[in-house]
């Protein structure tokens, strides 16, 4: 039975906010879960997450900390603010921009071992791009007087 | 002296919007509107192919060259480097809009003359704010004295048919839904927002749909095969920027056929086009101010971002200001029962706007948490693929019901009978994926299922007897929606990739199939230069395809890409990347075979087809056996 316009535009009314309510329950419930917070090596030396929590770690690969195991796939290299430092590993291909003391944020988390494993690795997208949130990381501990910030390029 | 000549035709075409802005107030005013809109696509388009000329002969004195062209580049790519740019690819933005102005302003409109010249009025005031950003904040006509002699090149990952053509679709399709947020607030102030307004403004919104469909899959299919990473949506804030004014559109053209059918949902069909213009405003805005760690942010200077936001503001602002002020005097529309083709309607629209909802505030979240506590987040494929891949599923469930149900009050009886081959394929594709191709994902077996679920009953649809344009649309869109979950989720869970370090000769084996090593040397282009490598690819002792992955590296600007080595097959794309040299002797290989992966874009394409189909609206499909096509029966067609 159709509903009189009056209580008709009342109920679909409700019906959107609703929507937008379970919505809204929804992504909070999943931002909770999923979030990956941005840290730089300063930021770990104070609070490190827990083994297994996905972040994304930023800064500058140091110079001459690039290696490569036997198998030919896993890399080793050191992040760096300038300030502190903190070592990854990454197995894949490296992205095309990836090069020493040129900005890199590494998505992954910290393994039982303690050692940063990268899934994935983003490099800068052309010669004068950097990172923001890298540029505000080195800005960052060049500001707490610690060491002076150098921009990659 | 060209490009003077386009800067000042930039001010004449900004001239002409201001005088369209004036037809708004009537009064004799409005016959302003035609000339004014005739004269600021004239002027739009000399001041493009004056920036364009530039670009084709290299013009180094043009600072907007020199930073993003070289005498190098193929021909091609100058002309698409034209708007691979920020300034460029805002004057394009112009460009486009006037040419839509032009054409409401050419095509009769059966709301009245006073109506067209509000519509084209606030269209007028849409490019203005566009025309002041240029002209005070982007002027893409800065000369550069004394010229230098060669320029710096673009950036190698726009040098690419796919990318090159992606914003100008987009932009068409953002351009369409200005007009149709023109037309919604030309209804708002006439009070004229009924059937005639729904049969008017259709047409626009479901070519703004088809376009930005064929924009974004252009940009994901871009993505999937240069980026390398042989992944082809990344819910990165810049796609999402795109995604937004899609889905918006999307939940637009259905709650407008029910206002042109059936004259309800008069007030939200109006809030719908102002939430996708103003969306499509706000794309616009987070990939032009360089909020973004991305490819797309072209403009990193503050002013701009300025600039971007009072406008932003503006038009959002004004937008929703004067639905808040109008849409309570809109009268109450048609009512209907819950069970009918306007309640299912109404649950896609709810399902739309909860989609639309998660989508922005996983987009945006992130951004205004930093803006006030400073902590950097990211919200990736994790968030979206836990709240949009729910929604996305029930949708597809209502999709193969709703189109058997009736107008205003409908029966559930024949349901049953009608959806039984729908039910039985979905069945048989889960039970096949769980015991044939062993996938235990429950959110896979629910994509198979959904893929079948909705395509069957879309082509039943689609085989009924002398249908309309708008039936055969739905259906065949509907289909797509298909057919791009199938890609997506066997492209997904049916995956097979090797990560190896070999050497030449070496051979691997992934799944049966096997990859060998040939050869790897140098390969040059007009500016690049390249390691290529040769995969020989086969499958039970026979070669299937020869697959040539290289590294490149550009010379002007100088900067290393990937190019995948792409093979697709009729069961999928064979897909080789290739690394570093260890130094001694060993390359890295990444390889992948992705099951049906281009359903994915071919289920897109099928979209755009239908929405461009369902503009011809209720005219009967011409059958190819001497079936004779039937006038409409609902009055005269929506004009185009």
């Amino acid at each position: 039975m159709a509903a009189k316009p009056k209580s008709q535009r009342l109920v679909l009314a409700v019906l959107a906010l609703v929507a937008l309510g379970g919505a809204g329950v929804l992504a909070a419930s999943a931002l909770g879960d999923t979030s990956t917070y941005f840290y730089a090596p300063s930021d770990l030396a104070s609070e490190r997450p827990a083994a297994g929590r996905s972040i994304r770690l930023g800064g500058l690969v140091k110079e001459g900390s690039v290696s490569r195991s036997a198998d030919g796939l896993t890399m080793r290299f050191t992040v760096t603010d300038m300030a502190h430092e903190t070592p990854v590993s990454y197995t894949g291909l490296v992205p095309d921009l990836f090069r020493e003391k040129q900005g890199v944020v590494a998505t992954g988390s910290f393994g039982p071992d303690g050692r940063f494993q990268a899934k994935e690795l983003l490099a800068k997208h052309d010669e004068n791009y950097m990172p923001p949130e890298v540029a505000q990381a080195l800005e960052r501990s060049a500001g707490k007087g610690v060491a002076k910030a150098q921009t990659g390029a | 002296m060209i490009p003077e000549l386009g800067h000042f035709a930039l001010w004449m075409a900004a001239a002409a919007s201001l005088l369209q802005v004036f037809s708004l107030a009537g009064r004799g005013l409005e016959k302003l509107a035609l000339p004014a809109a005739l004269a600021q696509a004239m002027f739009s388009l000399i001041a493009f192919a004056g920036l364009a000329w530039a670009f084709m002969v290299s013009d180094f004195s043009v600072q907007l060259v020199t930073v993003n062209s070289h005498t190098m580049k193929p021909e091609l790519y100058k002309f698409t480097g034209v708007w691979a740019n920020h300034e460029g690819s805002l004057l394009l933005w112009v460009l486009v809009l006037a040419l839509a102005g032009a054409a409401v302003a050419l095509v009769p409109c059966k709301l009245g003359k006073l109506f067209q010249a509000r519509v084209l009025g606030v269209l007028g005031l849409v490019s203005l704010g566009f025309f002041a950003f240029l002209l005070l904040a982007s002027n893409p006509f800065e000369r550069m004295l004394p010229a230098p002699t060669e320029g710096q090149g673009l950036n190698p990952l726009l040098q690419d048919p796919g990318l090159a053509f992606h914003p100008p679709l987009l932009y068409v399709g953002y351009v369409g839904l200005s007009v149709a947020f023109a037309f919604a607030v030309a209804a708002m102030l006439e009070g004229k927002v009924g059937p005639l307004w729904a049969e008017t403004v259709r047409p626009w919104i479901l070519a703004a749909w088809s376009f930005l469909t064929l924009g974004i899959a252009l940009g994901s299919y871009w993505a999937y095969y240069e980026l390398g990473w042989g992944g082809w949506w990344f819910w990165d804030p810049v796609e999402n920027a795109a995604l937004m004014p899609w889905i918006a559109a999307t939940a637009l053209f259905h709650s407008v056929v029910v206002l042109a059918k059936r004259d309800a949902l008069r007030n939200w069909t109006l809030l719908l086009a102002v939430l996708a213009f103003s969306l499509s405003m706000l794309g616009t805005f987070i990939v032009r101010s360089g909020l973004l760690t991305s490819v797309h942010a072209f403009a990193v200077d503050p002013t701009r971002g300025l600039f971007l936001i009072i406008l932003l503001s503006l038009y959002v602002g004004g937008a929703l200001g004067i639905y808040a002020l109008k849409a309570g005097r809109v009268e109450e529309g048609e009512a209907f029962d819950p069970v009918s083709r306007e309640g299912a309607l109404v649950a896609n629209n709810l399902l739309l706007s909860s989609m639309l909802g998660v989508v922005f505030i996983g987009t945006l979240y992130p951004m205004a948490l930093e803006g006030v506590t400073g902590t950097q987040i990211s919200v990736g494929p994790p968030y979206f693929n836990a709240t949009v891949v729910p929604l996305l599923l029930l949708m597809v469930v209502l999709m193969a019901i709703g189109p058997w149900l009736s107008w205003r009050k409908s029966g559930t009886a024949h349901l049953a009978a009608k959806l039984m081959p729908a039910a039985i394929a979905a069945a048989a594709a889960a039970f096949l994926a769980l015991a044939y191709f062993d996938v235990r994902s429950v959110i896979a077996l629910l994509g198979f299922a959904a893929a079948f679920w909705l395509g069957v009953a879309s082509v039943q649809i689609l085989l009924k007897r002398a249908p309309n344009f708008a039936t055969v649309g739905m259906a065949l869109a509907h289909l797509g929606v298909a057919v791009s979950i199938l890609g997506a989720t066997a492209s997904g869970a049916l995956q097979r990739e090797a990560l190896v370090s070999m050497r030449v000769g070496d051979v691997i084996e992934v799944d049966g199939w096997e990859a060998e090593l040939l050869d790897v040397r140098p390969v040059a282009g007009p500016n690049w230069t390249a390691l290529q490598a040769e995969l020989r690819i086969s499958r039970g002792g026979s070669e299937l395809a020869v697959v040539f992955p290289q590294a490149r590296t550009f010379t002007r600007p100088e900067m290393e890409t990937t190019e995948a080595g792409l093979k697709p097959l009729w069961r999928g794309d064979l897909y080789a990347v290739l690394g570093k040299p260890d130094g001694f002797g060993k390359w890295q290989i990444h390889f992948w075979f992705r099951p049906l992966i281009r359903l994915i874009w071919l289920g897109a394409f099928l979209m755009a087809i239908g929405g461009a189909l369902a503009i011809a609206g209720k005219a009967r499909v011409r059958l190819p056996t001497g079936g004779r096509a039937y006038p409409s029966a609902f009055g005269p067609q929506p004009a185009e």
